[in-house]
């Protein structure tokens, strides 16, 4: 009886090194601005070419101005050190003859976005970026996660990734979410429960009745946040809801579609199987979450009191106070006591058509707070934002007072220019509260679309309503 | 096998950062992600700690505003080739540059009780060596290199940390990953001598799963 890490490590399983290591086949390959110029520059100077060119998709991101307007390219791009890094994925992509959504392409956006709504990510399949966050598509039932630079190089260079297996972890969310309650407040809940070092080693596999009730979306977010809770590898069994996202996004023919959904549709963990470790989360009882602190683990119900060294346990005692301190808490005792400056909706964990259509409920007839300064929302992708304007969303933002975006990476980790000034606090929906994450000492509060968008409106973290 | 003699045994002084969870966004933030080159990071390492004004890339050491209260900063720990610390290093983002930072700098070796899983990969494929230890035996490194400098030694062969004080720590870490920084092995080219066993999966996994090949 086997696992479906189990079963998706024997089927890409190459074959095992001397050195007790295994090749793993890798079927896609995502790249980005960002970590693949040594790797191409690596394979330049061995001479050697891309494996198999067609495994590969690129698209810039991380680096990539969210105000572009028609008639952009890479070429445009102000901050000078910025566009050679985007400059240089053309280049690259151009001399290997890789598959690249560029800047100027209406599909172009955050590349573990649009590499499920293109139907470049199909259940079954190994998947790795050079990103961490690469645990996302494991919402499809993949074996997905993020890697270095040496290995992107050595995956362009032989189809296939050195590593030895890792654990397996069962999570079961069982029961039905309460009201304003979604699937990113069920993943900080679970990080906070474990701690951020609590999946170091395993590949975590999320199932029960909620993940079985949600949508693909919804399940992306929880995957991607794995990392968060140390597991480089996130995955759920696809069933019928994986197979109909398939379905509508991919460019499969009907005969290729059904044979691999024969393949898709047993392709689970067999009843029995054993886990090295079991979680059972009854997530009836979570309310909203809101990060306090600089670890995504330091998370507490949003209408709690914000832990302090007093009542901490003594290993805890001193990374609560240096995170009170960077995050400027100092009487304060609740979230809601916070004066909140900066609003960002997006990143890879939410920034999908569900999360703006969430936001955007809350958001609409009223006004974002007078003491926030700026409230920005980044589709993930041209094809979220052009969904999104269809539907009007873009209006109901810019009504309320938001800045309607292009897709990028943006203020989730403020490599472009959309940062955090020092000491602005932000409520964002991204998935990392690190120290200087969003700019230089900026504060950074986790928490989902829906309470992000109240934080707008209410100017602090307020009762949901 | 030709091993690296030098590679064999680490010598350095011991800095420290008494931090659980240091991501590799503390490491080395986001900004210095905008170079292509694999190295020149050295001046960026805890960029967040060691100055104590915004960096950006390309701005020298010498014209930043330096924390004179941040450790690597003060002598003799500026020129350390170990750092010890606590749990979880290297969590969070999967940015190699973290390790070229740490290797740019100098630093050869990382003790903590536990690291992130992507950082740990990394740091073997640019000759830095993750140890990590129980944690009350991290708990008595700490004692001692709060009370004095310490120098230490370790044996990467026999995996032995050696104390000032003739004291022994022995560490685990799997032969393949230390073999790679003793004898600096190249994972391409050991991959590229079972290219006939991957080309042969592959032609099988385009008869038996054929949808994967469908965009070529």
């Amino acid at each position: 009886m086997k696992t479906l890490y189990d079963k998706l490590w024997e089927e890409h399983h190459v074959t095992q090194l001397g050195s007790g290591e295994s090749l793993l086949y890798i079927d896609r390959h995502y790249l980005h601005e960002v970590t693949s110029p040594q790797a191409f520059e690596g394979l330049s100077k061995k001479n050697l070419k891309p494996w198999r060119l067609e495994a590969n998709i690129a698209t810039p991101d991380h680096n990539v101005p969210t105000i572009r307007g028609n008639d952009f390219n890479s070429e445009k791009i102000k901050d000078e050190i910025s566009k050679i890094q985007v400059v240089e994925l053309d280049k690259n992509c151009n001399t290997f003859g890789i598959k690249q959504f560029d800047i100027k392409s209406s599909k172009q956006g955050i590349v573990h976005v649009i590499g499920p709504e293109l139907g470049y990510t199909l259940p079954g399949m190994t998947i790795v970026c050079g990103d961490s966050h690469t645990s996302t598509h494991g919402a499809l039932g993949c074996l997905a996660m993020g890697i270095g630079t040496s290995e992107v190089e050595h995956v362009l260079a032989t189809q296939c990734l050195k590593v030895s297996k890792l654990k397996n972890m069962l999570v079961r969310f069982e029961g039905t979410p309460a009201e304003n309650v979604s699937s990113k407040d069920i993943v900080l809940y679970f990080i906070g429960l474990i701690g951020t070092a609590g999946g170091t080693g395993y590949a975590i596999e999320f199932a029960g009745s909620y993940i079985e009730a949600i949508s693909i979306e919804s399940r992306m977010t929880i995957c991607n946040m794995a990392i968060e809770a140390g597991a480089k590898v996130g995955l759920i069994a696809p069933d019928e809801t994986t197979i109909n996202y398939v379905r509508e996004k991919s460019f499969l023919d009907k005969e290729s579609l059904e044979k691999a959904e024969d393949y898709w549709k047993n392709l689970n963990t067999d009843e029995g199987a054993s886990f090295d470790n079991e979680i059972i989360v009854d997530i009836s009882k979570i309310k909203p979450q809101v990060t306090w602190g600089t670890s995504p683990e330091m998370v507490v119900n949003y209408d709690d009191e914000i832990p302090t060294p007093m009542n901490a346990s003594e290993d805890n005692k001193k990374n609560i106070e240096l995170a009170r301190n960077y995050m400027g808490i100092q009487d304060q005792s609740k979230l809601s006591d916070l004066v909140f400056d900066k609003v960002f909706i997006g990143s890879c964990t939410n920034s999908r058509i569900e999360d703006l259509r969430q936001a955007a409920e809350i958001v609409k007839g009223k006004t974002v707070a007078d003491n926030i300064t700026e409230a920005i929302v980044v589709p993930g992708s041209g094809m979220v934002k052009e969904q999104a304007e269809m539907e009007g969303l873009d209006e109901v933002f810019k009504e309320a007072g938001f800045i309607w975006r292009d897709p990028g990476c943006s203020m989730c980790l403020g490599m472009n220019p959309d940062q955090l000034k020092p000491y602005e606090r932000c409520a964002s929906t991204s998935n990392r509260n690190f120290e200087g994450r969003q700019g230089y000492l900026g504060r950074t509060h986790l928490m989902s679309p829906i309470m992000a968008a109240y934080t707008a409106i209410n100017g602090t973290v307020g009762e949901p309503s | 096998m030709k091993s690296n003699s030098e590679g064999l045994i680490i010598n350095g002084i011991v800095s420290y950062i008494d931090r659980d969870n240091i991501d590799t966004d503390q490491i080395i933030p986001t900004e210095y992600l905008k170079s292509i080159k694999k190295f020149g990071y050295e001046d960026y390492l805890f960029d967040g700690w060691r100055y104590k004004d915004d960096g950006k890339l390309g701005v020298k050491k010498e014209e930043r505003d330096i924390n004179k209260d941040f450790i690597l900063n003060n002598k003799p720990f500026s020129e350390s080739k170990i750092l010890l610390t606590r749990d979880n290093f290297g969590c969070g983002s999967s940015r190699e540059h973290a390790v070229w930072a740490l290797r740019d700098f100098g630093i050869k070796a990382v003790i903590a009780s536990s690291f992130g899983d992507i950082f740990y990969n990394n740091c073997f494929k640019n000759g830095v060596l993750p140890i990590y230890l129980e944690k009350n035996q991290i708990e008595k490194l700490f004692s001692l290199v709060k009370k004095e400098v310490v120098e230490l030694s370790i044996d990467l062969q026999k995996r032995i940390i050696f104390l000032n004080n003739q004291d022994e720590i022995n560490f685990e870490v799997d032969d393949h990953l230390i073999e790679r920084i003793i004898y600096g092995l190249d994972d391409i080219d050991i991959t590229l001598k079972e290219k006939d066993k991957i080309s042969n999966f592959e032609k099988n996994r385009k008869i038996t799963r054929p949808w994967i090949y469908a965009n070529e």
